[in-house]
């Protein structure tokens, strides 16, 4: 590790990267607060489950393996997204046959990555944050970072350091929002469904803001909300946790 | 003959269910029905994890010896005086029912609650043959008086409700005084109960399925909360259990691993009312029982699945846990799934068993949230095999064009870190235009999908990378 400074490669993610780059600068922020050196590599595009969940298993290969040559360089990978971090970690290998120089190329660069809220917690130990908001926020546990990564408490642990926030938690906010990548748009019905009763919950739970990890949980949730005309804000969490909210939430018009 | 599949028309299907007010209002029982029932079981088994453990690794061995196990159980049936048959296909399993109703003239059997008779269509071939069947479960029963399928692999009515099913008592029990009050559940049991008393009396066979096998006994057992299954099996003169391949256990003591993981996982009792081990027909001295035992053992295309991506699948002890913690069933319910096994379980089965070309939409109607997986009594890895049918899908050239060739545009740029930087760059500064800083679209012409129920919002205007690489150079 270079000079007690952990050398961090930003994942930033292809949702991040497009939509709401505002979360990837949030997340520099941190990781540097937390005493990182932070790059995001340029040859970085996608973790490429559009086509691992499409069943494209060779197209899959070809993109890790530019995922995992982009990587290999730092001592840890982070992505602020438990999905993408779970591709990494949890199925990059096992694309791979067992013995395989890729194999164990992959299995390495998966040992290394993080979810950005259980690495700021898990191995640089982050206690608190320094940000204020005056919200009352509820937290939607996104599916491949819940089931995939076991993160809950990370999140939660940081953000009752903001002053003035309050948490809440809502009903079932383990439950699947219905965004399911390509699902969201081959089953817009079924989706719709879920997303619907995910809604129900979050306004039953009283908050006026809604975070999450994910951002494409967040937009399809915030989609949702946005078309019911709630009040309700969306924001990724690492914006709360690096005090950059001056930027319009999710779906909100530019003030 | 197989129950003839409609799972081509899953969308279809599942629009249909989404805006049925009454199959809605069912399906929002199940979360309080089952779900906390399950993790209320859960947390009171300080063991139930590693019970876990111990039950994939007894059937991950027993599948790798089922020739053996067989030949064992096989055996000790003959000794226990029982029979034996082989089914490759539905069919044949079919025949050998019949067969067995005709060599004893049989006019009606009563029958306990099997998704292999539902797999079988044996209702339809018996019918044909001149034979009743009455189903005994109070679910079966319910539905067989509808003409209906089960829409869930243990609670078969799940999709009703009970004004539903008491104007369908009054309708077909007629001649039951009208001003009888059945608004209580209970009281539609007591009389369902009463009804089928004198059916389980009359019938000339009683056919049961079977939870498991046991292979150092030649036992069969049997699991249900009515008591039906005991009353089917032990009143009439000849039971005949139906299972398929995966039954099977080594001994009773795996028997009761299971047993300790299938009530909690299903219905979030410790332990089901009746729990009935069977093995052979009535010896002499016993007070009572039938006097021949057959089992019908069906393949219908599992043992194809023994060395695949798909062999775990053959763990399934059909406890319904992966289907009552489903968002997807719980959104659309059983039917919508078009064949005998709905939710994730059937996601996989369905299309190991009629094809992927026909139920190729099952195992893609999933967001992979992994909530089945979690839930699993033996840890079967659903998502994972949901996504091996979608790679013999995209193989086999069988997923939809518009998929295909949105995927190799996509892949295309994804591959090409330069171009792709050009292209997200150039579509995140022109939607961003476009929203005209409203934050969001409520149309959007590619994403139709998408817009139909929910807004777009709005990219920020200029991508990470670009501003990355102007803030370092």
């Amino acid at each position: 590790m270079s000079q007690d400074r952990p050398h961090v490669g930003l994942f930033v993610t292809c949702l991040v990267d497009m939509m709401r780059p505002s979360v990837g600068f949030a997340s520099v922020k941190l990781l540097e607060q937390a005493g990182c050196t932070v790059d995001a590599p340029a040859a970085q595009t996608c973790c490429g489950q559009p086509a691992y969940n499409s069943g494209d298993r060779a197209t899959t290969r070809q993109i890790a393996l530019d995922m995992i040559e982009a990587f290999e360089p730092f001592d840890y990978v982070v992505a602020p997204s438990g999905s993408c971090a779970g591709m990494l970690r949890k199925h990059y290998p096992g694309l791979f046959e067992q013995g395989s120089r890729e194999r164990e190329r992959a299995e390495a660069v998966a040992a290394k990555t993080y979810e950005l809220t259980s690495f700021l917690t898990g191995i640089m130990k982050m206690k608190s944050v320094d940000a204020a908001l005056d919200q009352n926020a509820t937290y939607h546990d996104s599916c491949s970072g819940y089931r995939e990564l076991a993160i809950k408490d990370q999140p939660r642990k940081l953000l009752k350091t903001v002053k003035g926030l309050t948490l809440t938690e809502m009903k079932d906010a383990e439950i699947c929002c219905g965004f399911g990548g390509t699902f969201c748009v081959k089953y817009p019905d079924i989706s719709n469904n879920m997303v619907t009763k995910k809604i129900a919950n979050i306004e039953a739970s009283g908050a006026d803001l809604l975070l999450a990890g994910d951002l494409g949980c967040l937009m399809n949730m915030a989609g949702k909300l946005k078309r019911q005309g709630s009040k309700v804000q969306v924001r990724h969490v690492a914006e709360v946790l690096a005090g950059a909210t001056d930027m319009p939430a999710i779906a909100e018009r530019d003030e | 003959m197989n129950q003839t599949p409609t799972s081509r028309n899953f969308k279809r299907n599942t629009a249909g269910a989404l805006v049925n007010e009454q199959l809605q209002r069912a399906l929002s029982n199940v979360p309080a029905g089952f779900v906390d029932k399950r993790a209320r079981a859960r947390d009171k088994l300080p063991e139930f994890d590693a019970l876990r453990d111990q039950a994939r690794d007894i059937k991950n061995h027993t599948l790798a010896h089922l020739d053996l196990y067989y030949e064992e159980y096989e055996a000790k049936v003959a000794a226990s005086g029982g029979h034996v048959h082989w089914c490759e296909t539905a069919d044949e399993a079919c025949k050998a029912v019949v067969e067995i109703c005709k060599s004893h003239s049989a006019r009606t059997v009563t029958k306990g609650k099997s998704m292999v008779s539902e797999e079988m269509n044996l209702n339809a071939a018996l019918a044909e043959a001149g034979v009743e069947p009455v189903e005994t479960d109070l679910g079966e029963y319910i539905i067989q008086l509808r003409g209906e399928t089960p829409s869930h692999i243990i609670a078969p009515a799940v999709h009703l409700n009970k004004d539903q099913i008491e104007a369908d008592f009054r309708a077909t029990h007629t001649g039951l005084p009208p001003e009888r009050n059945l608004e209580e559940g209970a009281a539609l049991v007591y009389e369902a109960r009463q009804i089928l008393r004198e059916k389980f009396i009359a019938a000339d066979i009683g056919i049961t399925g079977a939870n498991m096998l046991i292979a150092e006994t030649g036992t069969s057992v049997i699991v249900t909360n009515e008591g039906n299954g005991d009353l089917t099996q032990s009143l009439p003169k000849v039971h005949i259990v139906l299972a398929t391949i995966e039954k099977m256990v080594p001994t009773l003591e795996d028997a009761t691993t299971i047993l300790r993981l299938l009530a909690r996982s299903g219905t979030g009792q410790e332990f089901s009312s009746y729990t009935t081990f069977s093995t052979g027909p009535r010896r002499e001295g016993d007070p009572d029982g039938p006097d021949e035992y057959h089992v019908v053992i069906l393949d219908n295309g599992r043992t194809k699945m023994l060395g695949s991506d798909f062999q775990e699948m053959l763990r399934c002890i059909r406890c319904g846990a992966c289907l009552n913690h489903c968002p997807v069933y719980q959104a659309v319910g059983g039917h919508a799934y078009g064949w005998v096994y709905p939710g994730p379980m059937g996601a996989v089965l369905t299309p190991s068993l009629i094809g992927v070309d026909e139920a190729g939409h099952l195992p893609n109607a999933s967001t992979f949230c992994g909530r089945c997986e979690e839930v699993c009594p033996m840890r079967i890895p659903l998502p994972r095999m949901m996504r091996n049918w979608r790679e013999r899908e995209f193989e086999r050239h069988l997923s939809p064009a518009t998929v295909r060739s949105g995927l190799s545009l996509w892949a295309f740029f994804a591959k090409r870190p330069r171009l792709y930087r050009l292209a997200t760059g150039f579509a995140a500064r022109f939607l961003h235009l476009w929203c005209g800083g409203d934050g969001k679209l409520e149309t959007l012409r590619f994403a139709g999908g998408w817009t139909k129920h929910r807004d777009f919002p709005s990219p920020e205007g200029r991508t990470f990378m670009a501003q990355w690489k102007n803030r370092n150079g």
